[in-house]
């Protein structure tokens, strides 16, 4: 079968940024140290009003193609997972193709997923590419969950931030894409949904209320139910992971570094402990970005090997657990 | 573990709140610093010291701590 590689990755963030001080200047019940022991996010970037998701898409595909001076003429497939799309229709990314001055005989779709979406768009850029649909995929990630909360909703306003990846798909490249594992379940749909504004329920639901932490609730903004995401992801994360070693013919003893999607720096660690995983073998740096979903994973790949701690003969484990729920993972062979 | 460990255990989770503040009937939920972030930790602490889950609405459902210990008991 022909081998797929990933080429190169680039990431690109709003110029907002929101600190920890800020946070807990307009929630007093919140101190700099508590956000930073229990959540571990020190800053996130968010976008401003009129600065959406396909705009820092664009920004980090400019900043690819300028990095490795790539002719762009030579993308034949774009995918853009994003849950925060321009408009219901028609498709960001052929919006994105344009803007972008890419190639008109391409495939250009928009995949809504989540905290997952970067293993299975990747699943997906690696499947085209093996049929001999497309040699070279730009794969961007691009999310700005901070457009969907309420902004008394502490907990979500810390966690996550706004950010965008581009990742070319190639049949060259630095580090080749093994095996997939990918699973659904959509059981758990209702723990982390922005319910209004669809075809379902098309209007503002406008039924805001107060949970008994003071946390706000409305079926019009971000919703999360932290107990139950958090139990889900410990709950799934060890066969998740042994799933991803066996299909790719290879041990936890294997694994030089393990850059996994990071819902925040507390879960992250409980998680790591669990899989027993020491520090110098797990790759956390979303510190200084927030929980940017799809672009987790391709901003730490990109970190990473700035730092040094990813080079030629690296063995990286990615696995994501993702609203939906979905969940994936897959072994990169650099 | 022993109800007296688990509520030392219990209070490490907790910054702000002096430890000896935490007994077996202390009503968790009435304490200033009790809150989403502290449950979190709270279930992740079950999770790693007794290798059981409980839910939001576990929490929800007991009040003291020695109730809460029970429940982890009967998982």
């Amino acid at each position: 079968m022909m081998k797929v590689y990933i080429k190169a990755i680039a990431y690109n963030l709003p110029e907002k940024v929101l600190t920890n001080e800020m946070i807990a200047q307009e929630f007093p019940e919140w101190t700099v140290e508590k956000i930073d022991k229990k959540i571990g996010i020190k800053q996130r970037h968010v976008t401003v009003d009129g600065e959406t998701a396909s705009d820092l898409a664009i920004g980090a595909a400019e900043k690819l193609f300028a990095n490795i001076s790539y002719d762009r003429s030579q993308i034949d497939y774009l995918i853009f997972v994003t849950q925060s799309p321009d408009y219901h229709l028609p498709t960001t990314a052929c919006t994105i193709q344009t803007r972008l001055g890419l190639s008109k005989r391409i495939t250009a779709i928009d995949v809504n997923l989540g905290c997952n979406g970067f293993v299975a768009g990747l699943s997906l850029a690696k499947a085209v590419i093996v049929a001999g649909q497309a040699k070279n995929v730009l794969l961007l990630t691009g999310e700005t969950y901070s457009k969907y909360m309420h902004e008394r909703d502490k907990s979500n306003r810390t966690i996550f931030g706004d950010g965008a990846a581009a990742t070319l798909v190639s049949t060259e490249g630095i580090a080749e894409v093994g095996e997939f594992v990918i699973g659904t379940d959509g059981t758990g749909a209702e723990n982390l949904i922005v319910k209004t504004g669809g075809a379902r329920h098309p209007q503002p639901a406008g039924d805001l209320k107060f949970d008994d932490f003071g946390n706000p609730r409305s079926s019009d903004n971000l919703y999360m139910d932290g107990p139950a995401i958090l139990n889900y992801s410990l709950d799934s994360i060890p066969q998740l992971v042994e799933d991803v070693l066996e299909k790719n013919h290879v041990t936890m003893d294997d694994i030089d570094l393990h850059v996994y999607h990071q819902a925040n720096t507390f879960l992250a660690n409980l998680e790591r402990r669990k899989l027993r995983i020491s520090e110098e073998q797990y790759y956390c740096n979303i510190e200084n970005f927030g929980n940017t979903v799809s672009s987790t994973i391709p901003i730490a790949l990109c970190e990473a090997m700035k730092e040094g701690r990813i080079s030629k003969g690296t063995k990286v484990l990615s696995v994501a657990q993702g609203l939906g729920y979905t969940w994936g993972g897959m072994v990169l062979f650099f | 573990m022993e109800l007296k460990e688990f509520v030392e255990r219990f209070a490490e989770e907790f910054d702000e709140t002096p430890a000896e503040q935490f007994k077996a009937d202390t009503v968790f939920k009435s304490l200033d610093e009790w809150g989403s972030l502290t449950a979190l930790s709270i279930i992740a602490m079950v999770d790693e010291e007794f290798e059981k889950r409980i839910t939001g609405a576990d929490l929800r459902s007991v009040n003291t701590l020695e109730e809460l210990y029970n429940l982890i008991q009967n998982k």
